[in-house]
């Protein structure tokens, strides 16, 4: 059931989402994606670039995080735009061979903006990795009913 | 290496064609956690009155980098992979994105600004699905910043 407008208020929470993270999600994300940038799986390679190791492609994490808002409109064709920006890398560690994820993801969402005329409410979401937030301005507009 | 300042306001053509397939929806929605059946299972796509699956909301990135490949890998553009950094993204449907579209990507290089010894470079992919003959629908718009380090970024 999708949400109506009317019953929506700016500053209401849509709920939140825990995404955990593997090095095998970040070598399927290049294969779905097409994105084979060896920083998302070869940690010699991460590291000779300067970074502190794998990180997580930012479109995963973007795309992971726009779930919460798909689920909760109950459409994902309702989801008319969707932006971001990329401020800190996620870190994946090496938890090969064990049930730990290699990074945890954490995204909460709330209604900041409504707009009765087009029908559509944009929704803030807060990503965060390791307590730093890793997306900025990660808003979402969705068409409701 | 440095960045050709002439990139701004250039323009890439459609080139090939990206036929979205059921199963590369279905492969790209397991790879961002996605669970909604409407990604996965046409009846349920059917049953909210779409035509078929409906693909993620960021699964265009896959058609935008392609096309943003023509300018990376354009030897004229000065740009080191290596050093390429995403800094912003945005995502603007016009229509949601269906198993069955048969999509082609205009490129334009909307931006290019000197940052340190580096660049940030904002693209603009038009998305278009091709319909019969000459037709063809607008169904996205993807724009991206990518911040190209100099030496010591």
């Amino acid at each position: 059931m999708s949400p109506s407008i009317t019953d929506l208020a700016a500053g209401q929470e849509i709920g939140s989402r825990t995404v955990e993270v593997t090095r095998t999600d970040l070598v399927k994300y290049a294969g779905a994606s097409g994105d084979f940038n060896p920083i998302h799986w070869n940690e010699a390679f991460a590291t000779g670039v300067e970074l502190p190791g794998v990180i997580a492609h930012g479109m995963f994490t973007m795309g992971s995080a726009v779930q919460l808002v798909t689920d909760w409109a109950g459409d994902p064709a309702a989801v008319v735009d969707f932006q971001t920006r990329f401020t800190k890398p996620v870190l994946v560690t090496d938890t090969t061979g064990t049930a730990e994820p290699g990074a945890t993801i954490e995204v909460s969402g709330t209604i900041g903006k409504l707009d009765a005329e087009a029908g559509t409410a944009r929704v803030d979401l807060t990503v965060t990795a390791a307590g730093q937030k890793v997306l900025m301005k990660a808003q979402a507009v969705v068409k409701l009913s | 290496m440095t960045i050709n300042p002439d990139l701004q306001g250039r323009s890439y053509p459609a080139a090939e064609v990206y036929d979205v397939g059921r199963e590369k929806i279905r492969e790209f929605a397991r790879a961002v956690k996605a669970t909604h059946p409407a990604h996965f299972d046409v009846d349920a796509a059917t049953a909210l009155g779409h035509r078929d699956l409906v693909a993620p909301p960021t699964f265009a990135i896959i058609i935008a980098q392609r096309a943003d490949a023509q300018l990376i890998e354009d030897p004229d553009a000065g740009i080191d992979f290596s050093r390429v950094v995403h800094a912003d993204q945005r995502f603007t449907h016009h229509r949601p994105i269906f198993a069955g579209d048969r999509l082609v990507a205009e490129l334009h290089v909307d931006g290019v600004r000197a940052m340190g010894g580096g660049a940030m470079i904002t693209t603009r992919s038009e998305i278009f699905a091709l319909g019969d003959g000459d037709a063809r629908e607008q169904v996205t718009t993807t724009t991206s910043s990518i911040l190209v380090r100099g030496e010591g970024q």
